[in-house]
């Protein structure tokens, strides 16, 4: 079942480049427009925060919020300060921030707000500020990735992030910024010539395509740890946007996915993909469940008493005794 | 020629300039952390004595992963608000860079096939560790800085492939400052152990409920600061890709490394001012001191 209020989610990649210089490269281009696909989108669906999880704004002490109602600022990337400054002026829900606060208090959670002036916006959420609400027509709020927290408390922070949606009732749109693979390139290159880092970053970007393109959240969410393991830097813990957004959207597969773009970025898997909740194009598909939000018994997957299906391309034939 | 007077292993919690109540902060604390400020005290009034003309700062608080960079920009004045803890500094920074050294750093490196930029953008933020650590062995801001990023190369390849890098770096940067005709401080920014409480006393300076993360850390650190004393900086190097494995040192930016190899491995004792915990990780205050060792 879907959260109420949540009207979509969107897996946005966060490095400046799609902001500052898409023409570099004609498959970054691609990305910025599907950026501008998620713009009409997003400015034309009735939503009244946008709510952003950005991968780029670490915390220790439990989950930080940006509650700073008009954060202003001129922002250059650390490491990518020769693309050019950004200047910018947002407009933040600090009542939503509270709001959010207080649920994720009530759910154990630590968690507080920010609201001081000059505090360093990250990089991925301005990115897809300046892009997705140039106008700030749409009040938003940020929070951050604990560094420390994984799978059990970011799906918690997750839920209470659902709490707050439907407390408020606000009509949201959830924006995640993070890549996939994430090895960057670690030498300059010519930016034209850019790719996947590695073949199995390549495909494992593939899978997880696969899954988003037939909204299979949850499955993505299940996958994550392996993800990590596989296509990812261990810069951090654990790889968790897909924990908290399935979290904030309902934890199942019952939405309706699509891959807007996807292209290399400095060697990175940068995609942007979108997910609507209630279509249910995949909700048969789940990853280790038949019903999420209800139990119907043990599912007899192991006990050979039962009826068995008909072999199939995918399941080689037992054996006699089987039968 | 120039050289390296003194290097030093310099943590940059934002808590000591918090402690301190400099003007620059905006936050303001009744006290707190005093054994590691006391520290940096003694270390500040030594280093002084020596008339150094620049402090070379590396950070492991300015990532960078295509590379290692530079500042570029004479002054850079700005705020620079912690992501971390955004309740304890919000510091108003007024700085000088030694633009020539740096670069003269950077182009020893890329010789040396290092992977460097400078970074020559007006409006860049500085991170907060090189700040802290700059500010707490200099508050005066009276002497300009050369501030270098961390490559991130732990953990992308290796502990080992970011030591070979970081030695290499070392390297450059003692023929820089040779070359340079100037008196160096050398400064590694970061912390022994790492692993941060995940809650925070009210107030953040209640000394009563600050103390190491575990023991095991503890022991960890201890090792550490006992070669350091000895004089066994090789040894020291060599062991801390485990120590890093098992306290989330802070050291996998590379600011030892580094430091330890542009001065050469020194054999002699370093002097250790402080030792002391801040938010559960392990922070030591030391100095190597070539000058009054006799090292050329």
């Amino acid at each position: 079942m879907s959260a109420k209020g949540v009207l979509k989610g969107y897996l946005l990649p966060g490095l400046p480049h799609i902001l500052l210089c898409p023409e570099k490269n004609q498959n970054w281009m691609q990305v910025r427009k599907a950026f501008d696909r998620v713009r009409e989108e997003i400015q034309t669906s009735g939503a009244d925060i946008l709510i952003i999880y950005s991968t780029y704004w670490p915390s220790i002490l439990g989950h930080q919020i940006q509650a700073d109602p008009s954060p202003e600022w001129v922002h250059v990337d650390e490491q990518f300060h020769d693309l050019g400054s950004i200047p910018y002026k947002f407009k933040m829900d600090a009542t939503f921030a509270e709001v959010l606060k207080q649920k994720s208090t009530e759910r154990g959670l630590h968690a507080r707000t920010i609201n001081y002036q000059g505090f360093p916006i990250d990089t991925g959420s301005v990115v897809a500020l300046k892009l997705l609400n140039p106008n700030n027509k749409i009040p938003a709020v940020i929070v951050s990735s604990n560094i420390y927290s994984d799978r059990a408390e970011t799906i918690v922070f997750g839920k209470a992030m659902a709490d707050a949606i439907e407390e408020t009732g606000k009509k949201a749109v959830i924006l995640v910024i993070s890549s996939l693979s994430n090895r960057l390139f670690t030498k300059e290159f010519n930016y034209a010539e850019d790719k996947i880092h590695s073949l199995k970053d390549q495909e494992w970007n593939d899978k997880f395509l696969e899954l988003l393109s037939e909204g299979r959240l949850e499955d993505c969410s299940q996958l994550s740890r392996q993800f990590h393991r596989e296509a990812r830097i261990k810069k951090v813990t654990n790889f968790k946007p897909f924990w908290w957004l399935a979290a904030v959207m309902g934890q199942s597969n019952a939405y309706s996915g699509e891959v807007y773009a996807y292209a290399p970025l400095l060697g990175t898997g940068a995609a942007v993909a979108g997910l609507t909740p209630g279509v249910e194009k995949a909700s048969d598909l789940e990853y280790d469940e038949e019903n999420v939000e209800k139990y119907s018994g043990d599912r007899h997957v192991l006990d050979i008493s039962t009826s068995i299906p008909k072999p199939t391309q995918d399941m080689p034939e037992m054996g006699p005794e089987y039968e | 020629m120039g050289q390296i007077i003194a290097g030093c292993l310099a943590p940059h919690p934002p808590h000591l300039v918090y402690a301190e109540n400099p003007p620059q902060n905006e936050a303001k604390a009744e006290c707190g952390w005093e054994v590691l400020r006391w520290g940096y005290e003694k270390m500040r009034k030594h280093l002084k004595a020596l008339k150094y003309d620049v402090l070379i700062v590396h950070s492991p608080h300015w990532r960078t992963q295509i590379g290692t960079h530079f500042l570029g920009v004479e002054h850079l004045k700005s705020k620079s608000v912690d992501p971390i803890f955004p309740h304890l500094f919000r510091y108003n920074y007024d700085l000088k860079v030694d633009v020539k050294l740096a670069e003269s750093i950077h182009d020893e490196a890329k010789k040396l096939d290092l992977e460097v930029k400078m970074m020559r953008n007006p409006d860049f933020r500085v991170d907060y560790g090189t700040i802290v650590s700059c500010h707490m062995t200099n508050p005066d801001w009276d002497v300009p800085i050369v501030s270098i990023s961390s490559n991130g190369a732990a953990q992308y390849f290796s502990f080992d492939v970011m030591q070979a890098q970081m030695f290499k770096l070392g390297e450059a940067t003692r023929k820089a400052i040779e070359a340079s005709g100037k008196r160096a401080v050398l400064l590694a920014s970061h912390s022994l152990s790492h692993r941060h409480f995940v809650l925070e006393a009210d107030p953040p300076e209640d000394m009563s409920k600050e103390h190491i993360t575990h023991h095991g850390q503890y022991l960890w650190d201890m090792k550490m600061i006992e070669l350091m004393k000895k004089g066994k900086s090789k040894e020291m190097i060599e062991i801390l890709a485990d120590f890093d494995e098992q306290t989330i040192s802070e050291a996998n930016g590379g600011g030892l490394s580094w430091m330890m190899s542009a001065m050469g491995f020194p054999t002699y004792p370093a002097e250790v001012y402080a030792y002391g915990t801040v938010i559960g990780t392990g922070n030591a205050i030391v100095e190597w001191n070539h000058l009054e060792k006799g090292v050329e």
